[in-house]
């Protein structure tokens, strides 16, 4: 993985908390910097420092203001004294990358009762729905960050041809609906209000609070899509050992 | 050895500090929405400050004790008795096997805390005892309290000898600067996209009142006011967002994201509340006003040292009275 040299700005996120802007964009080389970052501060974790939250081209901190301030002179804030700290860390070049390197291959049944809104993305770009499919499944997509939900995962970049806007209205959307939203594709893992349009559902458990890690997903993992029938479907969500790392088996 | 909940009340759950750590994989932090209230609570009955609580709204449910204990309210005065007898906020009290705690009114507040000596027997969920409503875990069995829920206490301490055969005793301490300063004033510090507003957005920003709307609950505030505008029509691509958070909404209103806020979100962040505030902010409810100042970081960092050295020295003085009473009321 290439590491740029991206520019940055650092913002304050309210008084507990701090975000290092590369630049409000959807790029994967920004995302990269912002991956490695991240796992660059997970190793080397600034004093008074709570957790991260990566985005699609930020990195935000969250820190405890007594913690840092108990450290620091009075005549710095907690916010000045960070954001010096990550100031000088960010001169430094990552080391080796350290971003997720995993795959991971995701069934999906595109089948009409699992994607309610398939065909309509199919009239509009003007393609059969089996072309919708091949398209969705054929690149390997990365994960950019994940929010709105637990283990939502924002995924890109999608090919141009089966791009489309998200719905006027949300609807409720059932866990394991795989949607589109402009060229970003992702999964609802809960039921959930969702504006992104529904070509077909997982029958893999994206977020499961008694796992010990409750969500598939991670930012900066690649993931496939692969087309399976509505038998396989009910077969795959019977059979299925919902521990991470004994999915792939499928 | 429990509080039983004999009728549910609307939205009753546990909670604590807060989830931090997950937000990476979008799992939302939770949490008391007035940390500072459910710390006074905890400080009063000798507890660590970080100890789950009892969350409520109004109304509120009624509890059953099974066995005497210690409690202390705080946050919101919903006109609490224990068996019909009024008893006040911000005390440590000692209460009777099959005394019943309920709250008869709403007059003040928006949120209300029940913290027990000891603490509730509650399981942590990715280190964590607060509930997750969405997720459907933390907390008691990831939901608010219904009927003939038990919740066990981990203090197997019997005060039945401070009681004296009363049903409920006052104990001689309290917590005097707890008392909510009800202010609209709720301080801010500029957000990233706070120059995106026009001038005139600006002014009405800081210089009148935003009314809390109906649709407010544990995830944000919607606030009414004259549609800000913004001079750019960039968005804002998704990112963090925290607890305080303004956002500005397409149509021009604002939304305060509250302690169930989603981790990420794309609208413009043009303020936030300063963390001091938030405990104020989370007393407030639907029709109340909201006067938004501007301050600095230093004020905000300040602002929030001090309230935790007041938490610090009360729990300092509780932990002392407490020793004291206890060692003096059994010799």
């Amino acid at each position: 993985m290439n590491y740029l040299n991206i520019p940055y700005r650092i913002f304050p996120l309210g008084d507990s908390a701090i975000t290092v802007d590369f630049g409000n964009v959807i790029d994967e080389a920004v995302n990269n910097e912002v991956i490695g970052r991240f796992h660059q501060l997970k190793n080397y974790p600034l004093h008074g420092m709570i957790e991260m939250i990566p985005a699609y081209s930020s990195l935000t901190i969250r820190y405890d203001v007594c913690t840092v301030r108990k450290n620091t002179t009075i005549d710095i804030t907690a916010f000045d004294w960070m954001k010096n700290k990550l100031d000088e860390l960010l001169q430094l070049p990552m080391s080796a990358p350290q971003t997720s390197s995993r795959l991971l291959q995701i069934p999906v049944c595109y089948e009409n009762g699992f994607a309610p809104d398939i065909k309509q993305l199919a009239a509009i770009k003007n393609l059969p729905v089996e072309e919708v499919i091949q398209v969705h499944t054929a690149r390997e997509y990365k994960v950019y960050m994940l929010g709105f939900l637990p283990g939502f995962a924002y995924m890109g970049e999608l090919d141009e041809k089966i791009a489309i806007p998200r719905k006027a209205q949300p609807q409720i959307t059932f866990p394991g609906s795989v949607g589109i939203a402009g060229k970003q594709t992702g999964i609802y893992p809960l039921r959930s209000p969702g504006g992104w349009q529904i070509i077909g559902r997982t029958p893999l458990k994206l977020f499961d609070a008694d796992r010990e890690d409750p969500t598939l997903f991670q930012a900066g993992d690649t993931v496939k899509f692969y087309s399976i029938t509505e038998n396989n479907f009910y077969e795959i969500q019977n059979s299925l050992s919902f521990k991470r790392g004994d999915w792939s088996k499928v | 050895m429990s509080l039983k909940v004999i009728k549910a009340g609307i939205l009753d759950t546990i909670q604590d500090m807060g989830r931090y750590g997950y937000q990476q994989l979008g799992i939302n932090p939770n949490g008391a929405m007035d940390k500072y209230a459910m710390q006074i609570a905890n400080a009063l009955v000798g507890n660590d400050l970080q100890e789950a609580v009892i969350e409520l709204h109004f109304p509120g449910s009624v509890f059953r004790f099974t066995q005497p204990t210690l409690i202390a309210l705080s946050g919101a005065d919903f006109s609490p008795s224990i068996n019909g007898v009024p008893v006040p906020l911000h005390h440590c009290i000692a209460v009777n096997k099959k005394d019943e705690l309920q709250f008869n009114k709403p007059v003040s507040g928006a949120r209300a805390y029940i913290a027990v000596h000891g603490g509730l027997e509650i399981k942590e969920w990715l280190q964590s005892r607060s509930t997750n409503l969405k997720a459907g875990a933390g907390g008691f069995r990831g939901r608010n309290l219904n009927k003939n829920d038990e919740l066990l206490l981990k203090s197997k301490n019997d005060f039945c000898y401070l009681l004296q055969g009363n049903d409920s005793k006052i104990l001689p301490w309290f917590a005097g600067f707890a008392a909510n300063e009800h202010s609209p004033e709720i301080f801010f510090l500029p957000g990233n996209e706070w120059e995106w507003l026009t001038e005139e957005s600006k002014k009405i920003f800081t210089t009148t009142p935003f009314v809390i709307t109906e649709q407010s609950d544990r995830m944000g505030y919607r606030l009414e006011n004259t549609p800000l505008i913004t001079l750019t029509n960039e968005e804002v691509v998704s990112s963090a967002v925290g607890f305080g958070t303004i956002q500005l909404l397409p149509v021009g209103k604002l939304i305060v994201l509250m302690a169930d806020h989603q981790t990420t979100g794309g609208y413009p962040r043009v303020a936030h509340v300063i963390t001091a505030h938030q405990s104020r902010l989370a007393q407030m409810k639907t029709g109340d006003e909201i006067w938004f100042r501007l301050t600095d970081h230093q004020t905000a960092e300040e602002l929030l040292v001090k309230q935790q050295q007041h938490l610090l020295q009360l729990q300092n003085a509780c932990i002392f009275r407490l020793q004291e009473y206890l060692h003096a009321d059994r010799y």
